[in-house]
Order: structure tokens, then sequence, then C-alpha cells
């Protein structure tokens, strides 16, 4: 059984194009200078259409996270963290936190992306425990 | 701009079974409601003139309100099925309000049932829940809907310090008013241990912080003040109603730990010219019992972060400051999915009539109903009263 897989398009497809060479990828308008995900047709702050793909420096914080402990498929296995990472360019996405016990994830914990295989054509961010930026911050 | 403050009543009001009701499917449940909220009128189907529904998950239907309208012979000049996930039931009763009150109808129906129990496999419910979530940035990652609250339940834990207890002692309060009540699904009290000592499904959610899944139906019968006076029902009159709509998605959250209730509560009082102390009883979306806290105070029962001390020191039992949930909301009632509102609606129709039987909420004169839908997404927010103005 295959994990859930981004569903296609044009913008999806560059953000995932960016996954496959180590890079998080996100839009910043070129006219009010912010980052924003997910990525859109236009900058959701001032509607400019002039976007930018910018590479994030994959480091944020977790603003909150759950232990899935019944899982949603068999594709997934139980127990894994779902959780919310605020990038240090602002926006937050939602991504695992991967390479740890679940029980020492903490909200407000520093976080560095990973990257990791979803199927053979698409490789999606992950997260793991920022270790050099200290864990019991 | 003109109020709709006591300009529309609920004359008619009803409840299918409601838990397990194999024995009928999601359509046949809508029209049963529809059947039993006439009689309570006591008005004939010709009288309606306005039909509003939401779709069924079990058995979906692309024009689902002209095909309920359709089962039953009626040919309303009004009618319209509406999908805003939970927060459905108050977005439409507001919609309805201001048809009638510009004459688009005279009587409309407001009637929700689906069979999520019976109707659906266990993998046809997973795959619904699991597209939920953002089809691009969310659904891969496998968050199921317990997972989404729980994001919200931690933010706040870490955030004011609220721990497990406090979303347990929301399951107990609404258990122990379903105890009460003798259509609930599940009427055996529980304790906090027992909340606690359920299986965990998403941190910090418990298997009894989750509410039930449930077929069932309810319908009301809405009309103006005006003609209500000509119904035998004492009239329930809607003295405010109010919406907010902040993300859809959870990622896209602007704060975790406060939601659009605030704006749509603030709408419904400013109506009404009410306040969250005026409220004798409130039925609050439980999904899952941190979204209880999180309205708790986004609607101003409590300050923001002060949710956890009011469940378990003001109380919203039984016997509690303000009582949450009289029928025993999603979390004990039942939860056929977007119906869901619907029976904390017609329950506050009954608290209001005075019929309310063993768990009647003593001179009951105002009530405060909320629904949220998405992921503490879609808000509307509801002022009931027995008194016109």
């Amino acid at each position: 059984m295959e994990r859930i897989q981004p569903a296609s398009g044009a913008l999806a497809d560059a953000y995932i194009a960016g996954c496959r060479v180590g890079e998080l990828r996100l839009q910043c308008c070129s006219r009010c200078g912010l980052h924003q995900f997910y990525p859109r047709i236009m900058c959701a702050t001032c509607l400019s259409a002039e976007l930018e793909w910018v590479a994030a420096t994959g480091r944020g914080e977790i603003t909150s996270f759950t232990v899935v402990r019944r899982s949603i498929s068999k594709a997934y296995e139980a127990p894994y963290v779902v959780a919310l990472i605020k990038l240090e360019e602002g926006p937050t996405l939602m991504s695992h936190v991967v390479d740890c016990d679940p029980e020492t994830v903490a909200v407000g914990l520093p976080v560095r992306v990973a990257f990791a295989p979803w199927s053979e054509s698409v490789t999606l961010p992950v997260f793991t425990l920022d270790s050099q930026r200290g864990n019991s911050s | 701009m003109s109020s709709l403050r006591g300009k529309v009543a609920i004359v008619g009001a009803a409840d299918t079974r409601v838990g397990v009701v194999p024995d009928r499917t999601a359509t046949e449940l809508c029209i049963e409601s529809i059947l039993l909220a006439l009689a309570d009128a006591g008005i004939g189907k010709d009288e309606v003139d306005g039909l509003v529904t939401c779709n069924s998950m079990a058995q979906p239907m692309l024009y689902h309100a002209e095909a309920i309208a359709e089962y039953l012979a009626i040919t309303p000049r009004y009618c319209f099925a509406a999908g805003a996930g939970g927060g459905t039931t108050f977005s439409v009763l507001h919609h309805a309000a201001s048809a009638i009150v510009t004459g688009m109808a005279e009587v409309v129906v407001i009637a929700m049932a689906d069979s999520l129990r019976s109707g659906l496999s266990r993998d046809q419910a997973m795959l619904m829940q699991s597209s939920t979530g953002h089809p691009q940035y969310e659904q891969p990652y496998g968050p199921t809907v317990p997972a989404y609250y729980a994001l919200i339940a931690q933010a706040h834990m870490a955030r004011y310090g609220t721990r497990p207890e406090h979303f347990a002692e929301i399951a107990v309060a609404c258990r122990a008013h379903a105890a009460r009540n003798p259509a609930a699904q599940m009427r055996e009290p529980i304790t906090v241990d027992d909340v606690l000592n359920s299986r965990m499904i998403a941190d910090p959610l418990h298997l009894l912080d989750c509410s039930l899944v449930s077929d069932g139906g309810a319908a009301i019968i809405l009309t103006s003040a005006e003609r209500a006076r000509d119904f035998r029902q004492s009239p329930v009159y809607v003295l405010g109603v109010g919406e907010g709509h902040g993300h859809e998605h959870i990622s896209q959250a602007q704060d975790l730990t406060v939601s659009a209730a605030r704006e749509s509560g603030q709408r419904a009082y400013a109506m009404s010219g009410l306040r969250p102390t005026d409220m004798d009883f409130a039925q609050l979306y439980d999904c899952f019992t941190p979204t209880v806290l999180v309205e708790l105070e986004d609607l101003g029962f409590c300050a923001k972060g002060e949710g956890g001390a009011f469940v378990s020191e003001a109380g919203i039992g039984p016997a509690g400051q303000l009582p949450v949930n009289t029928h025993g909301g999603l979390l004990s009632h039942c939860h056929p999915g977007n119906p869901g509102s619907m029976f904390a609606l017609t329950e506050s129709v009954w608290q209001l009539r005075h019929t309310a039987g063993e768990r009647q909420v003593a001179n009951a004169r105002y009530g405060l109903l909320h629904a949220q839908g998405g992921i503490m997404s879609s808000h509307s927010t509801l002022i009931l009263s027995r008194e016109e103005g």
C-alpha cells in the first residue's frame, strides 16, 4: 500500500522538483518581499503576481505536533509525529518529525529539514530535531 | 442595516432515532426527521415553501435538497443544500432567516441526516477522513481528523498550561448530560480517569476525547415571528446570529489557540444585545474535547487561556455554572457528521420550550449555540430565546 501522494499541479510540481534536488522551495513576493507557503498564483498579502521561488534555509521551530497512534492507513506506521513547523522565513507548513523518539518532541523545539522519498517520483520534506541548536530550548 | 433580531422563530423540531440505525438510509433518516418536525409543528407538507439540507456522505446526491423535495413530493420556491462542515447548521439557519425576512420563503424546513455508522465501511470512513487535509501539502503526511484537533490541543497546552485532565472534564460533563437523555447513544457515566485511561489516538487525545460515529437526522421548521404565533408550539426566537470564517487548512491558521469563534460570537452578541453571562446554557461544538475549551474562551465565557480552569472550577455539567451540551453533544449524544449541530438546535428548542424533561435547565430563557467546520475554520453562533425580544 502506497502513502498518500500529493495532488499534481504546476505549482505543486515545481515545489516537488525542489524537494528532489534537496531544496525546500518557498515563493517570495518581488513587490512586498514576503515569503509564502503554500504556493499560489499570487502573493496572498499584496496580490502581486511577481513571485520568485527561493530556497528556504530549512530551519524552523515546532509550533505544534501530535503523535498519531492510530494511523490513517497501513501505509503509515504508527506512531508517527505530525507537526506544524514555522520556518525561519515566516510561513508554517505541516510535516513529519522523524528519526527521534516521539516522546522527546515538544512545542518550541528547533528542527531542520530533511527529504524523504514518498514514491518513485515524489520526494517530500520532513524534519529532524536540530540538536546543533539545542533540543532543550 | 436591518437586523434579524427577533424576526424569525423555530416552530417545529424533531430528531430521528440516533446511534446505530441500520434500518434507515441517510435519505430516509432525512425524510423521517422532516415528517416528525412537521407533526411537531402541526402543519402539512404543502405549507412548506423552503427547504435546506446538507449532503450526506453515506448516500451523497449531486442535488441533495432537490432530491429530498422530490421524495417528499413538494415543490419549494427556495431550496438548496449547503456544505460548511460542522458549521453548516447555523450558517444555514442564518441564510434561511434572511430568506424569510426578505420574502424568499415563509416556512422553511432545515433537515440534515447521515448514516456514518451503518452506511459507510471502515475503509470508506478512513478515506473520508484523509480527504480533510490540503491535497498537496497536508494529506501526504497522513494526519487523521483527531490529529488535526490534537495540534490545537498541544498548542493550547504549551501556551497556557492546559492539561489532559481539563479536556477529560469536558467528556465527563457531556456524558453526565447524556445520562439524563434517554435518546443519547452513550449514557453510562464516565470519570476523568476513564478518559485518561482510554486508548491514546493522537496525543493528547484519548478515545473518549473523540466524538461518536453515528446514524441520525434532525429537522426544524423556521418561519417569521409574525407567522409563528399561528403555530401550536410556543415559538423559539432567533435573537442573534453571526459567522466568522478563518482558514480552511490548519497549517494556514493565524493562531492555533484563537479561532474565528471570537468574531462569530461578537456578531451574534451584538445583534442580540446580550452577553455571555445572560446565557442559561450553551451548546458548543464538541467533535473533540479541545474545541469546547477554545470555544468557551473565544465566546467570552472565560478569558483566553482559562478554559481549563473554567471547566474544572465553574463547571459545564448538569450542576455547573454553565451547562454545556445538555443533550450530551457529539461526544455522547450522537455525531452523524455534518448534521451534528442539528441535535444541539433541536435540544435548545426543547430547553427553551421547557419540555426537556429530566435534563431541563431551570427557567432557561437564553441559550447560545456554536458550531464550527473544517479544523476550527468556519464558525457560526446562534442565540435563541423563548422571548421575542
